[in-house]
């Protein structure tokens, strides 16, 4: 599983909401999703559309309109899954798609059983107040021209800049045979800005990014320009850079570039299915001491406006604050429908998709670090040599063994607690168990990150991660300098 | 498994059978794309792309299904160029409505491009299509209840390799996929193909210590799936890690497994690709001609071999797919071009034209990757090394590689080379370089040539000067 910062996804309003399909229907769709005698049956429904903006060497290349729209309907009997997903939303469209989902599901005849639906009120977890389907695409043309005129004007270096612009509005209904009935209707925005710069050195990138869970009113709150600039200061400093170190040593994080590190080295290892297929490295160890004791890791689906934001999971249960980690201590993994099912417990809000088309799977949401007691400049004056990573990019993990990687996009050398010369890029590569154990400093700052898509099982989701300045006692950095 | 998926020409939905599907001469999806085609206004260029896919997933779990899905899925993408500006749009459906909305909301569209005088849909060039056989019926009648069988036979002989070995996922998979293109520049193409393939995931345990690795087998029909194959490396690859320890840092040789090459050749033909190289990102854009390799290095993009898993016949423009020297006697010759790339470079269209689907416009891409196979088996080149590292697998790929800058660093785990054989395992390590220098350092191309479900081929692979990051 792989998580790079930057594309896409949707998110959250009050439903002011189109029904896509009637409650009716939902009820005759189940109960026909029941017939081969399944315990449980779920209609997962979409209506999105989206908008997205490319702008590319000083042109708008293509404004583009796109809109998905169906069901995905799951049949679970005994420990198998049935699934299959339509378009066609007619009365014929989904009874196809529900007796195709109960026939993979089991080939039994059980009868039939009928569902009363309940409209569960969804929580409100964060407002719009412009919906981007009501912003002229000119405007939206306009922020981007913005970004490019910023980023080259940042400097002489800079020969290239790549920028896009992407907003989504996705209303959906879950519904199962448990009565459930949520709504949900979820708006997002993006901006991404990538620069090359060119110099004797070769050429080097720099990227920056911005995504929330709101309207368009999110760009008011945000200097694009300055994201640009800064895109092209990072692609400028690394026209100066020298290979990067190979070998451990300490490495400090920047607050709010590093919340891949704890998706990676933990998030992951804690998502149930990986558990309870004894595939993870945290794996009965509940109660124990897995982190050093400054650690307290949180997966938050209902902060404000962050990008792994979400009223109710893609299972229709609301999104909560789940404490994972406390002081060092593992309290609670992830969960959803039928991991939290096996073990006879309450689902926790992580049941997630990529859409209509894909099976709900443990996901993350907003994962993050919460901070500790350490001023962030004393975390750098106290370190004599290693390597300050400013700016990360994605990573990924062998949940199994814990190994994981991640990309240091903008780095530096730290030498007798001062921050110097800045490094090619390159990844690191440490074991999330002993990487937790060997956080020796963490900062009071704490911050969040940039949006990121996280990948598992070849499906995309937008995740949030925050966290402090922090150091980590050793960490292998795979450069090429001595 | 990171390999990419066949074919799946992509899109939005109808449940069926996978037996049911689509046509045998594409004559509906052709009709819609001719409608779209034909409203097309003057001085409008048109462009309809319409697919129709879909896929089965069934994985098994200690003998049982875990998950059966079958879904397909169809929809339409519409480009419209005006007075070199361009607009797109896309719908996951083929309902009549969301068709005429498409078409209006890419007309919109182009009021917002910017003019640019190489903008325009790719032409006929005379290039004749290869015929190919991508599209096989025995798949297509395949009943779910063999799939089912595949997958759980898979884990048994997985499971019957070694009694240290854990299955945590065994699936069978297939997809098929159709897609009709049609402009008004005179292209009309419609192509079709399927494939399948069985992977398994797996577990090695030796007291706390667990270590994992996958195995898989692909084909175009399911006679073709090689399960023994594909359990025992399953099996191999998770027990040889088993005792691994963080190797030293150092400078060595690495023999990159074929599945790792495969990973290396399609980063090195993004340096390649023309739209990068018009657009200034290229590391190799005024390189032609150049020494890039050595002499024994030939670096080929053909879609048109069948044994290659993602051959096609044409490419995401609806120009003939054809074969492409890149890397000619370690001599740079060619870049991969789709027909903007190639207008804005003066040249024409290699039909490197990719397309992840309706939802969006083409790109540029390599297809079919290979390297010249040289001669030797990775056991003799191996014999033949008195201290390097065998690369079984490699993370972090797309956060530690920058084809921009060509800076390399990479996650790794494999066995340790030593006086010509393999010794210890190794893990928790990164190898780094860059992508210019590895290219140079190639020390030998492996005789063993893999067809994997990727766009480039497997081969073994040494490279010498790589800088090994452990403890």
């Amino acid at each position: 599983m792989g998580c790079g910062t930057a594309p896409w996804g949707a998110r959250a309003a009050p439903p002011r909401l189109v029904a896509v399909i009637d409650q009716e229907l939902i009820e005759q769709t189940l109960a026909t999703a029941l017939r081969t005698g399944a315990d449980f049956a779920e209609v997962y429904a979409e209506d999105k559309r989206n908008t997205s903006v490319a702008l590319d060497d000083g042109r708008i290349e293509q404004v583009t309109s796109g809109r998905d729209r169906g069901v995905g309907i799951r049949v679970i009997k005994g420990e198998t899954s049935g699934f299959a997903h339509t378009s066609d939303l007619s009365a014929d469209g989904l009874r196809a798609a529900a007796s195709a989902a109960a026939a993979a599901a089991s080939r039994d005849d059980g009868g039939v059983r009928t569902v009363a639906l309940s409209e569960r009120a969804s929580q409100q977890v964060n407002a719009v107040d412009v919906y981007p389907d009501e912003v002229a695409k000119a405007r939206k043309v306009e922020l981007m021209q913005r970004v490019d005129d910023a980023a080259r004007s940042a400097g002489s270096e800079v020969v290239q800049v790549s920028a896009g612009y992407g907003d989504s509005r996705k209303r959906v209904l879950v519904a199962n045979s448990d009565g459930l009935l949520a709504r949900d209707d979820i708006v997002r925005v993006l901006a991404r800005i990538s620069v090359v710069a060119s110099g004797d050195t070769g050429m080097q990138t720099g990227f920056q990014s911005m995504g929330q869970t709101v309207g368009w009113e999110a760009f008011d709150a945000v200097d694009i320009e300055e994201l640009a600039r800064d895109a092209a200061r990072q692609a400028i400093v690394k026209l100066r850079a020298r290979p990067a170190p190979s070998g451990a040593m300490p490495v400090v994080i920047k607050n709010g570039t590093g919340g891949v590190l704890f998706h990676e080295a933990c998030g992951h290892g804690l998502e149930a299915d990986h558990v309870q297929k004894g595939a993870s490295v945290y794996e009965g160890k509940l109660g124990e001491l897995v982190a050093s004791p400054l650690v307290t890791l949180v997966d938050d689906g209902t902060m404000a406006t962050e990008w792994g934001t979400l009223a109710i999971d893609d299972e229709g249960h609301a999104t909560r604050r789940n404490v994972l980690i406390e002081d060092g201590v593992l309290v609670d993994y992830m969960w959803d429908h039928i991991r939290s099912r096996h073990d006879g417990r309450a689902p926790s809000g992580n049941g997630r998709r990529q859409s209509y088309m894909h099976l709900p799977m443990v996901r993350m949401t907003n994962t993050f670090v919460m901070n500790g007691p350490d001023e962030p400049d004393d975390i750098v004056g106290s370190t004599e040599r290693g390597v300050y990573v400013a700016h990360l990019g994605g990573g990924s993990v062998n949940t199994a063994t814990g190994d994981f990687v991640f990309g240091m996009t903008e780095a530096y050398l730290i030498e007798n607690g001062e921050i110097t010369e800045p490094l090619r890029e390159g990844n690191l590569i440490g074991n999330g168990p002993q990487v937790l154990r060997d956080i020796d400093m963490l900062g009071n700052d704490f911050a969040m990150g940039n949006p990121g898509t996280c990948g598992k099982d070849g499906q995309g989701v937008p995740v949030g991660d925050g966290q402090p300045t922090l150091r980590v006692k050793s960490l292998t950095i795979g450069g090429t300098a001595a | 498994m990171a390999g990419e998926r066949r074919g799946r020409r992509d899109g939005g939905v109808t449940a069926t059978d996978a037996r049911s599907t689509g046509t045998h001469d594409g004559a509906d999806l052709l009709a819609i794309a001719d409608r779209v085609v034909a409203q097309a206004r003057a001085g409008e260029q048109v462009e309809a792309f319409v697919a129709r896919g879909g896929d089965t997933e069934v994985r098994v779990y200690q003998g049982e299904v875990e998950h059966f899905v079958a879904a397909q899925s169809e929809g339409i993408g519409i480009r419209v160029i005006r007075d070199g500006r361009t607009g797109f749009a896309y719908a996951g459906t083929l309902d009549a409505a969301a068709v005429a909305e498409v078409l209006a909301d890419a007309r919109d569209n182009v009021e917002f491009g910017t003019p640019d005088e190489w903008a325009g849909l790719a032409e006929p060039d005379g290039v004749p299509v290869t015929d190919q056989v991508l599209w096989n019926d025995e798949l297509a009648d395949c009943p779910p209840d063999r799939k089912i069988d595949l997958a759980k036979a898979l884990e048994r002989a997985t499971m019957a390799v070694d009694g240290r070995v854990r299955v945590d996922e065994s699936n069978y998979a297939d997809a098929f996929g159709e897609a009709a293109v049609a402009t008004t520049t005179g292209i009309r193409q419609w192509g079709r193909e399927n494939g399948c393939y069985v992977s398994v995931s797996t577990l090695a345990d030796d007291g706390d210590e667990t270590q994992t690795g996958f195995g898989f087998s692909v084909g175009r029909r399911p006679d073709d799936l090689d399960l023994d194959r594909a359990a025992t490396e399953g099996s191999d690859r998770a027990t040889r890690l088993l005792g691994a320890v963080k190797p030293a840092s150092k400078r060595t040789t690495v023999v990159l497994d074929p599945f790792v090459t495969a990973q290396f050749l399609s980063i090195i033909a993004s340096t390649l690709n023309g739209e990068s190289v018009v657009k200034g990102r290229s590391l190799f854009r005024e390189r032609m001609g150049d020494q890039v390799a050595p002499a024994f290095v030939h670096l080929v993009d053909d879609p048109t071999n069948a044994l290659a898993y993602t051959a096609t016949d044409v490419d995401g423009e609806g120009l003939a797919a054809r074969r492409n020297a890149l890397i000619e006697g370690g001599v740079l010759r060619r870049f991969t071009h789709n027909s903007y790339s190639a207008r804005r470079a003066g040249t024409v269209s290699t039909g490197n034209a990719t397309r992840g689907g309706f939802a969006g416009t083409p790109g540029v891409g390599a297809l079919a990757l290979s390297l010249e196979p040289g001669v030797r088996s990775q056991d003799e080149i191996v014999a033949g090394i008195d201290d390097g590292v065998l690369i079984q697998s490699v993370s972090g790929i797309h956060s530690g590689v920058n084809p921009v800058s060509g800076d390399f660093s990479t996650g790794a785990a494999g066995l340790m080379i030593r006086d010509g054989a393999v010794a210890e395992p190794v893990r928790e390590f990164t190898i780094a370089s860059t992508l210019q220098r590895m290219l140079l350092d190639i020390v030998e191309v492996g005789g063993d040539i893999d067809w994997l479900p990727m766009r480039a081929a497997g081969q073994t692979l040494v490279v010498a000067d790589v800088t090994m990051s452990g403890a």
